[in-house]
């Protein structure tokens, strides 16, 4: 097993909880804020975590709520087996994806949060991502459900592996004309182009801690695990804080304890303390598995696996390859955004992207977890790994599991499959010396 | 001399193979797993100890005697005599514990089924079929219920009550690790041997005289590794146990040095291997969680055919076309073979469909890991099929030009063997950091 410090570095571990703290405050006070938003006359809008236009709900003065991050907190919780089971009473399918199910579940149980507080209603659903087909089929679920509004933006998928300006006039088009709209009439007031453009340039600033923070895995050994706590990073920008003060302040009191780790020469972080020793440089392609994570973790930081680089946080935008939004162009640079998230690029663009992690965070491997119920993310991933490899030469790992539904993960199944995957690569690594030629 | 032993813990069967320092095969030793692994690492162990002691012997026995044809058939009446005896000493556990747990009414019948036991025992035990069972549990077994439907057939006692004791015994007397002697197993043998064909005094001299110096050669374990589905259960240190992909690996790499694909399909899972020419595995694949195409779902087969798995590869080979099988998936094996049947379908062209269902399964686990490029090899129990192993010749041949598939005898040791290889070469893969 890995070898553990405990955390005696201080100012590192105060540090940590610090970003930890303030991302603890954030969560409540937008909870808080969501629990009284019925009785303070704000609206609510539940919206997609790919391509979401965060700072143009903010800037209408309305709430976001996100049923996908819902989902996977009440995976962590626990919780999304019942809610899956009451979805699939009511006739959802076994195949249906476990987001979906987990969702409706919670909202026919009345729908408690995973932090235990009630949400509200929905105003405003805002479908604003079109890249996943279940989503449409999602929404069309949640608006039966509370007969409210829903307003679909429809983004185009980027098969030539590029965006055309007439793709993003497209899109620039149905913003102006159907989602603002939209908004306007739910929250009776105009949309402030100020408002809107003062939030992207606070999206800007912590874009740029983000990117620097993912970025510092290049280093050997990595300050940060990509993946495992990469997920934890994501969150603010992906989700109901992009565009705001409390989110630069996230990222630049990350940043800075990022920084301090490299000066201490401290490993990532784990659930059992600082890593020792970085022994496999891993980059990983698809969505953690929720309900085990703390379990699926367990199995690499003990063999000293970190992931230095991941598709899984480029969901919410592939800001490390020059993504910022644009105050100068808002509307325009909203379009761009919704259509570059990681799930929109086409398979030989994904390749790319993956191939340049590898190359770039010098990884010694990389593992695909293909889940069962995304079909966004899985389809083509056996394609991508070949091709990966072939390029590379870097062998490729490949294990299966879901997203919230604990009947799809098999602990000891991915344990084998892993273990077995990281011996390989200390084998490759050992065949070097000789050793391997035995008596001859 | 130096020894090193590997273990491979499989969902199946449980094997364990000795080489010597200088990587010959020495002995070997092969179990069900049951349910208890630590029983069955330590029979396959004790299994595997004997044998090269019996191994040894003969090597000494060489150097003794000059008549190469007097030689041979001395080896195999006294190798044939030592495997019965050994069967006899677990007949006679099995005995004690019916006896002692078979309720007053059906003592009599139980004595009964082993008087005829004991009095058939060369049959039972010696004239075993090669592609029959070995393990004693199936050979006692299927000679217990025939005994016991003859005993029933007075009418003082039934069947299943008669079953039933030896149910519950044999459970008992798997979880045992039987304790034998080697010398008082190999002196057995030698008397049943004189018994039979008096031979001359100058050999059964030499006889004594190897088995004296066989049983007290200091066998002396230097290092040990695990392997298998349930290596982790292993009482060992972690740097002893690889991944059974690393073993497979250098396993096939050892019997055959040219191969650069292994193919594995075991119990319950099916791992396509690619190997550099040092036996360093370079990439692999294994199948999902679903044990669809793997040797349990033959073992469904079968017994939904109410056939013996070894009769399933030479029932396929007889069919005139394959069917279409729709899934491998284990859980609706039967209700698939039925409605075939239902439809009128042979057992034969089913079966034939079933077969290439699964290698067709093992190709894409193949191609996922990179194809067959150069020489090939099967291991596994499943191996042993030969209707499998005429479809991936015929499937690998379509898919990736002609190749040669290699199938060793000792197939079902090549996970064992990369460990015992492993524990001789000592490779240390914690020592390997990153650079």
């Amino acid at each position: 097993m890995a070898e553990k410090i405990a955390q005696d570095g201080a100012n590192s571990s105060v540090q940590k909880d610090q970003s930890m703290e303030i991302q603890k405050r954030m969560l409540a006070a937008h909870a808080e804020k969501l629990w009284k938003a019925k009785e303070e006359g704000k609206k609510v809008v539940y919206t997609f975590v790919p391509g979401n236009l965060t700072e143009l709900i903010l800037a209408s003065g309305a709430l976001p709520v996100y049923p996908e991050i819902n989902a996977l907190q009440s995976g962590m919780r626990n919780l999304s087996a019942d809610y899956i089971q009451e979805a699939e009473r009511i006739g959802h399918s076994e195949d249906v994806c476990t987001y979906v199910k987990c969702d409706v579940g919670m909202m026919l149980k009345g729908n408690v949060g995973p932090t235990g507080v009630k949400l509200p209603e929905p105003d405003l659903l805002l479908l604003s991502y079109t890249g996943c087909f279940v989503f449409m089929k999602w929404f069309e679920n949640l608006k039966q459900h509370y007969n409210c509004p829903c307003v679909m933006l429809h983004v185009p998928y980027q098969a030539d592996g590029v965006v055309t300006d007439a793709m993003k006039q497209y899109v620039v088009d149905q913003i102006r004309d159907d989602v603002i709209p939209a908004l306007e009439k739910v929250t009776g007031k105009k949309i402030d182009m100020d408002e809107l453009r003062r939030r992207m340039q606070l999206s800007r600033q912590a874009e740029d801690d983000l990117v620097w923070t993912l970025q510092s895995a290049k280093r050997k050994p990595s300050p940060i695990d990509a993946y495992f706590v990469g997920v934890y990073y994501i969150g603010p920008l992906f989700s109901a804080f992009r565009g705001t003060e409390d989110a630069v302040e996230y990222y630049r009191a990350l940043r800075a304890e990022v920084e301090d780790r490299i000066k201490s020469n401290l490993g990532p972080m784990t659930p059992e303390g600082v890593l020792a020793k970085e022994r496999y440089r891993l980059v990983v392609e698809g969505p953690p598995n929720w309900t085990s994570f703390r379990d699926f973790w367990k199995i690499f930081y003990d063999e000293g696996a970190v992931v230095v680089a991941s598709s899984y946080t480029k969901v919410g935008g592939l800001y490390d390859r020059g993504f910022r939004h644009d105050p100068e162009h808002p509307l325009e640079s909203l379009a761009e955004y919704c259509m570059g998230c990681y799930t929109n690029l086409n398979i030989p663009s994904r390749i790319d992207l993956l191939e340049h992690y590898i190359r770039e965070y010098n990884a010694d491997g990389f593992i695909v977890n293909s889940i069962k119920s995304c079909n966004s993310f899985s389809a083509g991933q056996l394609l991508m790994m070949r091709e990966l490899e072939q390029r590379t030469g870097v062998p490729g790992g490949f294990i299966e599991s879901d997203l919230v539904d604990p009947r799809y993960y098999s602990q000891a199944n991915i344990k084998n499959r892993l273990e077995s995957y990281f011996q390989m690569l200390a084998q490759r690594r050992a065949a070097g010396s000789a050793v391997l030629h035995g008596v001859s | 001399m130096k020894y090193y032993l590997g273990i491979d813990l499989g969902s199946t069967t449980t094997k364990a193979l000795l080489i010597d320092e200088n990587e010959e095969i020495i002995g070997r030793g092969l179990t069900n797993t049951r349910c208890n692994y630590f029983v069955a690492t330590e029979v396959a162990k004790s299994e595997a100890l004997n044998s090269a002691r019996f191994f040894l012997l003969k090597r000494e026995l060489e150097k003794a005697l000059i008549d190469d044809s007097l030689k041979e058939r001395l080896f195999d009446e006294l190798g044939a005599n030592f495997r019965l005896e050994q069967q006899l000493s677990h007949l006679d556990l099995l005995n004690e514990t019916c006896e002692k747990t078979a309720p007053e009414n059906v003592k009599d019948g139980v004595s009964s089924i082993f008087k005829q036991l004991k009095t058939d025992a060369q049959e039972i035990f010696a004239d075993v079929k090669t592609d029959q069972s070995r393990f004693f549990r199936d050979m006692a077994g299927s000679a217990y219920c025939a005994a016991a439907t003859k005993v029933s057939e007075s009418g003082k006692v039934s069947f299943d009550s008669l079953v039933a004791v030896y149910d519950k015994a044999i459970l008992q007397v798997e979880n045992q690790v039987p304790e034998i002697d080697f010398q008082q197993m190999a002196r057995k043998a030698q008397a049943a041997m004189k018994k039979q064909n008096g031979q001359k005094a100058e050999m059964h001299e030499a006889v004594d005289k190897a088995i004296s110096s066989a049983a007290v050669l200091d066998l002396k374990i230097e290092q040990m590794v695990g392997t298998g589905y349930g290596r982790q259960r292993l009482p060992f240190e972690k740097s002893q146990i690889r991944s059974e992909i690393l073993c497979h690996g250098l396993g096939a790499h050892f019997m055959f040095p040219n191969t650069r694909t292994v193919l594995d399909i075991g119990g319950q899972d099916t791992k396509a291997i690619q190997i550099d020419d040092k036996g360093v595995v370079t990439n692999f694949q294994m199948n999902d969680r679903c044990a669809a195409g793997c040797g349990r779902y033959l073992g469904y087969i079968a017994d939904e055919l109410n056939v013996g798995l070894h009769e399933l590869g030479p029932l396929s080979l007889a069919a005139d076309r394959a069917c279409q099988i729709c899934s491998t998936c284990t859980v609706f094996a039967g209700a698939e073979l039925r409605d075939l049947l239902s439809l009128g379908e042979s057992r034969e062209n089913i079966l034939s469909g079933l077969h290439q269902a699964i290698v067709l399964r093992a190709m894409s686990l193949l191609a996922r890991s990179g194809g067959v490029e150069n020489e090939f090899t099967f291991t596994g129990g499943v191996a042993k099929n030969g209707a499998v192993v005429k479809a991936l010749d015929e499937l690998v041949a379509e898919n990736y030009g002609e190749r040669k598939l290699n199938i060793h005898t000792d197939s079902i040791f090549t996970g064992a063997l990369g460990a015992a290889l492993y524990a001789h070469r000592a490779i240390d893969l914690e020592g390997a950091e990153v650079a």
